[in-house]
């Protein structure tokens, strides 16, 4: 490397001189007028050499494996000492349909559970709330009570698989029916392991599935972190996730900044309540989207990494090396993915897919080639799947680790990314934080921004998409999953049975008690793992929060 | 007289917090010189018809990805109805699979955008059936 530094003067020269004699010359005979952009929009050279690199340094800035900055992976042995979690996101209809999907998945080789619930739950709702009408069980499983989720898991022993709920404003009591599962199996809550989303702030910032107002919802989620770190300490109590901000438009570097960020605000709201950054930063994982730019995608990643250890060894004064490591899922990009010639997705999955591989996430849902008209069907999953094992088990890819470190263009793409999120980092926190930032519409406005200006040069067929506006063609449609019309009348008649069994006096008297502990601002984790004993409902549950939070009106804009 | 403005109410109902292509469709209609009201998101067909009354508007653009349009479709086109506001179009996007598309139009939607559809053509398109309405009347 040292070597390589002192020739930077020398190759930087021959580099310019090669541009301007050769490469120019050359590209004019190929009038070739591309815009050579990222599907971020940025700016890509024809060529990277040593010159791009002038003060780059192997062990403050690379590294080995498992070692500070991480830029190369957190663990010494990566995907050599265990591949990736195969962790599909899977839900729809009732709880037995999913049920019977997870048996399905985990016997074909899936090695984790992800659990999507439908809309009125991830709202807070039940199903015979007049809101939830036309909704129920349509984008996820159908979750009203205790009993539901007792079917959801029945036969899937919880001290052996690892589950991950993507839920965000009723995190908590989805968490609580999970344990009180758990306790019915006979396991303990400091066996358990899993992750609950439980990350808010990207609600309010990109997809929109909030409840509370932001201040509540934090406190909320610090609940989380207090009680998970004495209770239930194999739980990652959240996933900070850039996966929705992405979807909804933003660039690589905003996904990667707003993530970042809040995951820095988490972290300050946890040490306010007077946690120990070490007792629960270590629980703290994040969620990536994985999109269609190969390159820039694999930056993100190293440049996440490297810049959450700096943060948290250095901003934070974290001494555990474990609070240091960014841990991340990834899922492929559902907005990359088009209706137009369906089977192509199976390809742009795939390069996600690698993306997210050769970034070293520590785990992987790969998207179904029919997302983009309905929930996947089994067969289209079973692709998905599969895409996975042939990374794992035929591609080579993971024999060794970081393969493209030490690239001259990956180096200096992964540098110029962490540039541009710290700058971003560092104007929320000249703002005041992220949850100023929000009540501001910062981050919301710049996402608005760049979905636009995406479509624009789609639009203008700067940014081609094949099928959508070029290569077109008419296609045969493909068979899609159906969620069966007797779906609701079903929930529908469990919820009644639920609460015709219950003891009802019992419900009003826990729900009184969480009540009275959200006024006294108590940890509420414990008063929510007794209500949902009681078969309170989730939307029982959520009306009496909602009487002492409020509810959250997002300003209209667009 | 200057030629009025197409004032066009772009709503989310359903339960679905997906506003990109909603959001990107007021910028591009606002662009393409109309004027637009946006809804904000999760609201009732109730809330949206009064709206679209209350507003004037001259086409009613809905946006969903929840699934949920097989149920609130037909409870907007028949409130727009009681309220005698029949004469508004109304336009849908988002995730609509193609074999509701036919059924979604015999109902009274006049036109549904599958994903991959330019803005251009739905500027286009909205230009000319206003048009062709103001005629009419």
């Amino acid at each position: 490397m040292r070597e390589r530094q002192q020739k930077a003067p020398e190759i930087k020269k021959a580099y310019e001189s090669w541009k301007r004699n050769k490469y120019a010359k050359a590209l004019e005979a190929c009038a070739f007028p591309r815009a050579f952009t990222t599907v971020s929009g940025r700016k890509i050279k024809e060529l990277y050499t040593p010159a791009d690199l002038p003060r780059f340094d192997f062990f403050r800035d690379l590294n080995f494996p498992g070692e500070y900055p991480f830029t190369r992976g957190i663990h010494p042995t990566m995907h050599r000492g265990r591949l990736w979690t195969m962790r599909q996101f899977s839900g729809f209809g009732t709880a037995e349909d999913t049920n019977k999907r997870y048996k399905y998945l985990l016997a074909h080789g899936q090695t984790g559970l992800s659990v999507a619930f439908h809309l009125p739950t991830l709202m807070g709702i039940d199903s015979d709330y007049p809101l939830a009408k036309g909704e129920v069980g349509r984008c996820g499983v159908a979750i009203d009570s205790l009993a539901d989720m007792e079917v959801l898991f029945s036969g899937l022993p919880l001290d052996k698989i690892t589950t991950s709920m993507t839920i965000n404003a009723p995190a908590a009591i989805l968490w609580a029916m999970y344990i009180a599962v758990a306790e019915k199996q006979g396991v303990s809550p400091k066996v358990i392991s899993g992750t609950i989303q439980n990350d808010i702030l990207k609600e309010y910032i990109a997809q929109k599935t909030f409840v509370f107002p932001p201040r509540p919802s934090m406190k909320l989620i610090v609940d989380t972190f207090e009680y998970g770190a004495k209770e239930v300490p194999r739980w990652n109590t959240i996933s900070i996730s850039g996966y929705h901000i992405r979807e909804a438009g933003a660039t690589a570097v905003q996904e990667l900044a707003f993530t970042l960020r809040d995951g820095i605000e988490y972290v300050i709201w946890g040490l306010e309540r007077g946690l120990a950054i070490d007792e629960f930063a270590p629980r703290l994982s994040y969620f990536f989207n994985s999109h269609n730019d190969f390159f820039e995608e694999i930056a993100k990643f190293r440049a996440a990494r490297k810049i959450w250890a700096e943060v948290m060894r250095d901003r934070f004064g974290a001494r555990d090396p474990r609070s240091w490591w960014l841990r991340f899922h990834t899922q492929t990009s559902g907005v990359s993915l088009v209706a137009q010639q369906p089977y192509n997705n199976v390809v742009r999955v795939a390069i996600q897919a690698l993306a997210a591989v050769l970034g070293g996430t520590q785990s992987l849902h790969t998207n179904s080639l029919d997302e983009t008209y309905a929930l996947p069907s089994e067969d289209a999953v079973t692709i998905a799947l599969r895409t996975q094992q042939i990374l794992a088990h035929e591609s080579g890819v993971a024999n060794t680790i970081d393969p493209l470190g030490g690239s001259y263009f990956i180096e200096a793409l992964t540098r110029d990314m962490e540039r541009d999120a710290k700058d971003y980092i560092r104007k929320i926190d000249d703002m005041g934080g992220m949850v100023r930032a929000i009540e501001l519409g910062f981050p919301q406005k710049e996402i608005a921004d760049s979905a636009y200006w995406y479509q624009k040069a789609v639009d203008a067929k700067e940014k081609i998409i094949v099928g959508v506006n070029a290569f077109e063609m008419e296609h045969e449609p493909i068979p899609l999953l159906e969620i069966d019309e007797a779906v609701a009348g079903q929930q529908l008649a469990r919820l009644r049975s639920v609460k015709k069994n219950r003891e009802l006096a019992v419900v009003k008297r826990t729900l009184a008690d969480l009540k009275k502990a959200a006024r006294d601002d108590q940890n509420l984790m414990p008063y929510l793992l007794k209500c949902v004993k009681t078969y309170a409902t989730l939307g029982e549950i959520m009306d009496a929060l909602k009487d002492i939070y409020g509810e959250y009106e997002e300003p209209v804009t667009f | 007289m200057p030629e009025k403005k197409i004032r066009v109410l772009i709503a989310k109902p359903g339960l679905d917090g997906h506003d990109r292509g909603a959001k990107v469709i007021c910028r591009a209609l606002r662009d393409a010189g109309m004027e637009v009201i946006y809804t904000g998101l999760r609201r009732t067909p109730e809330e949206i018809v009064s709206a679209a009354i209350q507003e004037d508007a001259d086409l009613i653009g809905l946006s969903i990805l929840s699934g949920a349009h097989p149920i609130l479709f037909p409870r907007i086109i028949k409130l727009l109805k009681e309220k005698g506001a029949e004469d508004i179009p109304v336009i849908a996007g988002g995730i609509i699979p193609e074999k509701d598309v036919p059924r979604m139009k015999k109902l009274g939607i006049r036109e549904i955008f599958l994903p991959g559809t330019s803005t251009q053509d739905i500027v286009g398109w909205i230009r000319e059936q206003i048009e062709k309405g103001e005629k009419k009347r």
